[in-house]
């Protein structure tokens, strides 16, 4: 993957390698944030948001400091660490710089904190040994791959809200086999890269 | 291992931790955003019990609305008259009248007034009990007793009592609403903390039906709607209901109902 085009990596982020439905990243959100396709857009922008910086930190911290110094086990608690100092301070600033975008996003930024998708990406662009460029791209795409699938399935959700499921089925039952009927549409897309 | 590799890590992340958080510290002052300190007042009053019975997501949401004006002083059930006067002495405001509600189970259908057309040996939960062709009991609008009410008391206010009916603790209720949601028989509902007269049933078919499957039902027959001199007892539905705000709680209407559906304490009666 070190010399893979930026196309390659967008259509692969987004499509292929689906960071909700193919890794299976992130389903504490996709699961919770998506009664509505409104609160579920939210939460894919704030991801999106915290997944390219994150992404952009990470391979800043990953090659100047751990690389230098020979601790590249050290990379799980360093990112954590980053990643939680990030969202923080993205949550303070935007409080008090745009309290608009602050609504907007409103619980889902501290969600975020803890959340795999971002962890998960930080490691994967390390273990694909990409470049800043490539980073960026791939974070931002792998955003929007997820953002594009929660989006999705929120609008499912909506549809499936008011059709006649069997009483057993009512609520998460139905969501998830929902979600793992997406998870196999989406499997369709492999051998596209 | 290098201990050496082990301090370098270990300093390492000590001092981008510390960078980190000094960074935090600094933007926090930096960018620090004045909160309404009646938010934080009006968090504190209310009890803290995070049910949800006001309408909104916690007790934080709550006291969000409240000082943004959406939601009114007296909202919060749990807390009542006295969370209701300190809400609004925060906000400024007067607290208006709120109403002690109770949670009451409307069914006296115990085993020996109301049988059953099948022994259910299922799992102990109304919500099973009810698929099963509308629960084991003989009626099909009745307490089953199964507890699922119990479960979701987040206060411990409700219990089945010894005849295998469910019954709420006046003190401990808050009218958080909980077990009027989940009961799949609707026979909870919330009644006004000082209503001793209520009708003790909720059985909306015809008379001659109910008759055949419970020995206290109401059975429409509308004596008591005759009777009563404050036009506050209607039959509705083949069911008496009370209007809380007419009833002096007479008890007329308990003494004459004639399947003793209506149920009051005639000791504690208002003597007109």
């Amino acid at each position: 993957m070190e010399n893979a085009s930026i196309f390659v990596i967008m259509v692969s982020a987004i499509l292929v390698n689906n960071f909700g439905l193919s890794r299976c990243l992130d389903i504490c959100p996709f699961r919770e944030v998506s009664n509505q396709v409104e609160t579920a857009f939210g939460m894919g922008m704030a991801v999106t948001f915290v997944m390219t910086m994150a992404g952009t930190l990470t391979y800043f911290v990953h090659h100047y400091i751990l690389v230098k110094l020979g601790l590249e086990f050290l990379q799980t608690a360093a990112f954590i660490l980053v990643i939680a100092s990030l969202v923080q301070f993205v949550e303070i600033v935007l409080q008090k710089m745009s309290p608009t975008l602050y609504q907007a996003l409103g619980v889902f930024l501290p969600l975020i904190t803890t959340n795999c998708a971002v962890l998960g990406l930080a490691l994967l662009n390390i273990q694909y040994d990409f470049g800043l460029i490539q980073t960026i791209v791939h974070s931002f795409f792998a955003a929007i791959g997820f953002s594009m699938a929660i989006v999705l399935f929120a609008g499912i959700r909506e549809k499936l809200e008011i059709s006649d499921v069997p009483l057993p089925f009512k609520g998460f039952p139905i969501a998830l086999i929902t979600a793992s009927l997406m998870s196999i549409a989406f499997l369709g897309f492999t051998g596209l890269v | 291992m290098d201990i050496n590799t082990i301090i370098i890590a270990a300093g390492i992340l000590g001092v981008m931790g510390l960078l980190f958080g000094v960074g935090l510290a600094f933007a926090s002052k930096k960018f620090a955003v004045e909160i309404d300190p009646r938010v934080v007042a009006v968090r504190e009053a209310v009890p803290g019990a995070n049910c949800g019975a006001c309408g909104y997501p916690g007790c934080d949401g709550f006291a969000q609305a409240v000082v943004k004006g959406v939601a009114p002083v007296n909202g919060c059930p749990v807390g009542g008259a006295d969370t209701a006067t300190a809400v609004a002495q925060i906000m400024g405001l007067d607290a208006g009248e709120t109403v002690k509600q109770v949670a009451r189970v409307k069914c006296e259908g115990h085993e020996e007034n109301c049988g059953n057309r099948y022994d259910y040996d299922g799992i102990d939960s109304c919500l099973a009990a009810n698929m099963l062709n509308g629960g084991p009991k003989k009626c099909l609008y009745g307490c089953m007793g199964l507890g699922s009410c119990v479960q979701v008391c987040p206060f411990d206010a409700i219990h089945i009592n010894d005849k295998g009916l469910a019954e709420v603790d006046p003190e401990k209720c808050t009218a958080c609403n909980k077990c009027v949601v989940i009961c799949p028989k609707n026979v909870i509902s919330l009644v006004p903390y000082e209503q001793l007269t209520i009708v003790a049933c909720n059985n909306y078919d015809k008379g001659p039906m109910v008759k055949k499957n419970c020995n206290v039902a109401c059975i429409a027959c509308g004596i008591c709607e005759r009777n009563c001199p404050h036009d506050a007892i209607h039959v509705i539905n083949n069911l008496a209901e009370i209007d809380y705000d007419k009833c002096t709680n007479c008890m007329i209407c308990v003494e004459k109902c004639p399947t003793k559906a209506i149920q009051g304490d005639l000791s504690l009666r208002t003597v007109e």
